[in-house]
């Protein structure tokens, strides 16, 4: 391990534990599936990830799950849960640490360690794969791939290979690659989707062609980022760029009281404790390539986890991965026992410190993402104030009223929608919606010229004109235009939950204003009024 | 004023992203002195935008609101809106506000002042839908704390000793008839009323919300524009 820091220009061995598909092999696991069913798990209507039983049958990442049914009759649907993916990595990441030292986590589904001691100690790369999967298979039951290269970056591609690329020969073995494998140099998916579009319209479309391009010409264009990639594409990346020992000042811990022994609490202490290490990192002008997650039970059981942090490092990603990690411990499973008692103290480590200059991407994202902070820190002092159910932000939903197309979900929970917004739905209304949505919808009356209710037919016709509009507690209000009517026959086949009304837009005259004085500005009012069963309400209120 | 033009032109070229822009779009709005509005009602603003730390009322119309928040935060600015539970967001997402940067606060209850005291310091621009509940001490705390952090304070009702002020006073809605059509767009007569050289009330006639296309801003308008005001 120190001859290794000390000689720091030879890139080092490095190993990668891959569990293809795991947000399936999650889903599978807490669902007690098999994993030769065709299995996917689905985020926005889209599929997300897939068991090779369901690849097998042509369904693919990306696709709509309508096209996924289709091709494969008997497919599980699973919904995306990052949460649960996480949790139930634990056990393969403990099963792990037992034959590698130093494990880092990259994501859920992906584990990093220093190749070469371990290697050495069971007598060979080849061993040390074997010796892995076999591992993983006796107390997990997870198959996972292992592959061993020079670097992070090339070990993470030869695992999904399933190869081990001997010393010095990570260059030739990335070269013929298509460049969209840089996709995997980060832990999450995309990070370097602009800098990869270049690329491809600039017509490099393998590793190889990349690296002919001269690091210096990447770097003038393409910042420090880019010269990173290019390091990573010819097959020398460096473990750290400049190391530091973590100083004591920038480690983070809180005292938890009470002790956090429950999944639910763990994300709002999770946010908590990475905001302040974010805010510690900026002030001390760093970013930390990885992260010790150290806990302490009230029965002085201590676990320790290292995680490698996404880059530049967020106050969010930092969260999830605490969270992630703390649900794992409380959840137990696989072959750890949960601890005996609750999380008392949590202290996150920075371990590989490095000049924040050095990570920094361009100032445009920077700024950007300064002002997620400054709103996230913001946020979290008054969910401090009013709990944390209390700060939302509005997500659009497919659906045809107002009421069901709009939902708020609790600010730093995932912003997934549960319907497609862009499917057909029949019966939604056009596209001015109402400003505000009373709640409750206010009841009332249509009347026609005769003062009879007005009601809307089964076949969705009005039976007479609307005259006037009355409201409890509003003055009458003559109706001066108005709408077909929009039939909502939701969920006809539930006998409980259906739905059946009609709406109506109406615009209605409010009389001359007062500001306006004269009667040449007659102030007019837009509703959206609802019928069911000759009761009417104001659903919602225009402009 | 050359450079202006260039700039719009190189910018009409589509990929090509200038230093300018560069420059403006860091400026702006993160750390640039007025706030873009959409261009349908910039010019009913004394500034073209939103001054920072300013207080801005409006009266009688929710979509007015949720029309002055959708440029900048489409541009990246955060805003949060505070005791108004009863906003129809869809129609905010069709204004134009970026919803992912936008948090509601729907009911702070007796820590209203506290709240917004907190939104302060990381928000740029706070809605306020509730302001009859604050007392004129905490108004005016809350007021002085906007104005050193340079944000934009927006109240849904009346605000004493606001810098200015948006009454909607009519609207006329076209689209629908007796049975048929739809609701397309409303055309309203506001009042703008400032505060010194902009005292004298004046009347402007805006259409809001409507299904036609807005006009998209002109890239250096609200940037520099602005920004010109408010040396001005």
């Amino acid at each position: 391990m120190h001859a290794r820091e000390l000689s720091d220009s030879a890139p080092s061995r490095v190993v990668v534990v891959w569990c293809p598909d795991w947000p399936v092999m999650a889903a599978a696991t807490a669902a007690g599936a098999s994993l030769f069913d065709p299995i996917a798990t689905v985020s926005s209507g889209l599929v997300v990830a897939c068991s090779v039983a369901a690849r097998a049958e042509g369904v693919r990442r990306g696709m709509r799950l309508r096209d996924a049914m289709a091709r494969c009759g008997g497919l599980v649907v699973h919904h995306e849960d990052p949460v649960r993916a996480g949790g139930l990595f634990e056990p393969v990441v403990a099963a792990v640490a037992e034959l590698l030292a130093a494990v880092e986590v990259v994501r859920p589904g992906v584990i990093v360690a220093p190749a070469s001691g371990p290697a050495r100690y069971v007598g060979g790369e080849d061993q040390l794969a074997e010796r892995l999967i076999d591992q993983l298979d006796a107390h997990t039951g997870v198959s996972a791939q292992i592959g061993v290269a020079d670097g992070f970056f090339a070990a993470m591609v030869a695992a999904r290979r399933g190869v081990i690329v001997p010393p010095g020969q990570s260059a030739e073995f990335l070269a013929p690659l298509d460049i969209r494998e840089l996709h995997h140099l980060d832990a999450g998916a995309g990070e370097h989707a602009e800098l990869l579009d270049v690329l491809w319209r600039l017509g490099l479309r393998t590793l190889g062609a990349f690296t002919t391009v001269p690091e210096r010409d990447i770097a003038s264009r393409f910042g420090a980022e880019g010269a990173r990639v290019h390091r990573a594409a010819r097959g020398e990346e460096r473990r750290a760029l400049s190391r530091r020992r973590p100083a004591p000042e920038l480690t983070v811990s809180q005292t938890l009281d009470p002790p956090v022994d429950r999944v639910d609490t763990a994300g709002f202490v999770a946010r908590r404790i990475a905001g302040r290490l974010q805010a510690l990192l900026v002030s001390h002008g760093v970013s930390c390539l990885r992260m010790g997650i150290h806990a302490r039970t009230a029965n002085d059981e201590n676990l320790v986890r290292v995680w490698r942090c996404v880059q530049p490092v967020s106050t969010v990603a930092v969260a999830d991965q605490v969270r992630w990690q703390l649900e794992g411990w409380l959840c137990g499973g696989g072959g750890m026992p949960p601890p005996t008692a609750g999380v008392v103290e949590l202290r996150l480590e920075p371990i590989d410190v490095v000049e924040a200059g050095r990570l920094q991407l361009d100032l445009v994202t920077a700024t950007d993402a300064d002002g997620r902070d400054r709103a996230g820190r913001a946020l979290v002092h008054v969910q401090g104030l009013l709990g944390f159910d209390a700060v939302c932000t509005p997500v659009i939903d497919g659906g045809r009223g107002p009421v069901e197309r709009a939902r708020l979900v609790v600010w730093g929970e995932q912003r997934h929608r549960r319907r497609a917004p862009g499917a057909p739905w029949p019966g939604r209304l056009p596209p001015l919606s109402p400003v505000v949505i009373p709640s409750p919808s206010p009841q009332g009356r249509v009347v026609d010229m005769t003062g009879a209710s007005v009601v809307v037919s089964r076949r969705c016709e009005i039976n007479a004109a609307p005259h006037l509009v009355q409201v409890e507690g509003w003055p009458p209000m003559p109706v001066l235009a108005w709408s077909r009517p929009w039939p909502v026959d939701e969920r006809w086949w539930a006998t409980d939950g259906a739905v059946r009304c009609a709406r109506l837009q109406v615009v209605v005259d409010r009389g001359p204003t007062t500001g306006c004085g004269t009667a040449e500005c007659p102030d007019q009012l837009a509703l959206l009024v609802a019928c069911t069963g000759g009761r009417w309400r104001v659903e919602g209120i225009y402009g | 004023m050359r450079d202006a033009t260039a700039s719009q032109r190189l910018a009409s070229l589509g990929e090509v992203s200038t230093a300018g822009e560069l420059a403006a779009a860091r400026e702006d709005p993160a750390t640039g002195r007025v706030l873009p509005v959409r261009a349908d009602i910039a010019d009913m603003l004394p500034l073209g935008g939103l001054s920072r730390g300013s207080t801005v009322a409006v009266h009688g119309s929710v979509a007015l609101v949720m029309a002055l928040l959708a440029e900048a935060t489409a541009r990246g600015a955060w805003a949060a809106v505070v005791g108004a539970p009863d906003w129809g967001f869809v129609a905010a997402a069709e204004l134009g506000v970026a919803l992912e940067r936008l948090a509601v606060i729907p009911a702070p209850g007796e820590h209203l002042a506290s709240v917004i005291a907190a939104l302060i310091d990381g928000m740029d621009l706070v809605v306020v839908g509730n302001p009859e509940a604050l007392d004129a001490s905490r108004v005016r705390r809350v007021m002085a704390r906007a104005r050193q952090r340079g944000t934009v304070l927006l109240s849904h009702g009346a605000w004493p000793k606001v810098d200015l002020e948006l009454r909607y006073l009519s609207g006329r809605w076209h689209g629908m008839g007796a049975g048929h059509g739809y609701l397309r767009r409303r055309d309203m007569v506001v009042e703008v009323r400032g505060r010194g050289a902009a005292a004298r009330s004046r009347r402007v006639r805006v259409v809001l919300p409507t299904l036609d296309p807005v006009p998209a801003p002109i890239p250096d308008a609200a940037g520099s524009g602005g920004a010109r005001g408010a040396r001005a």
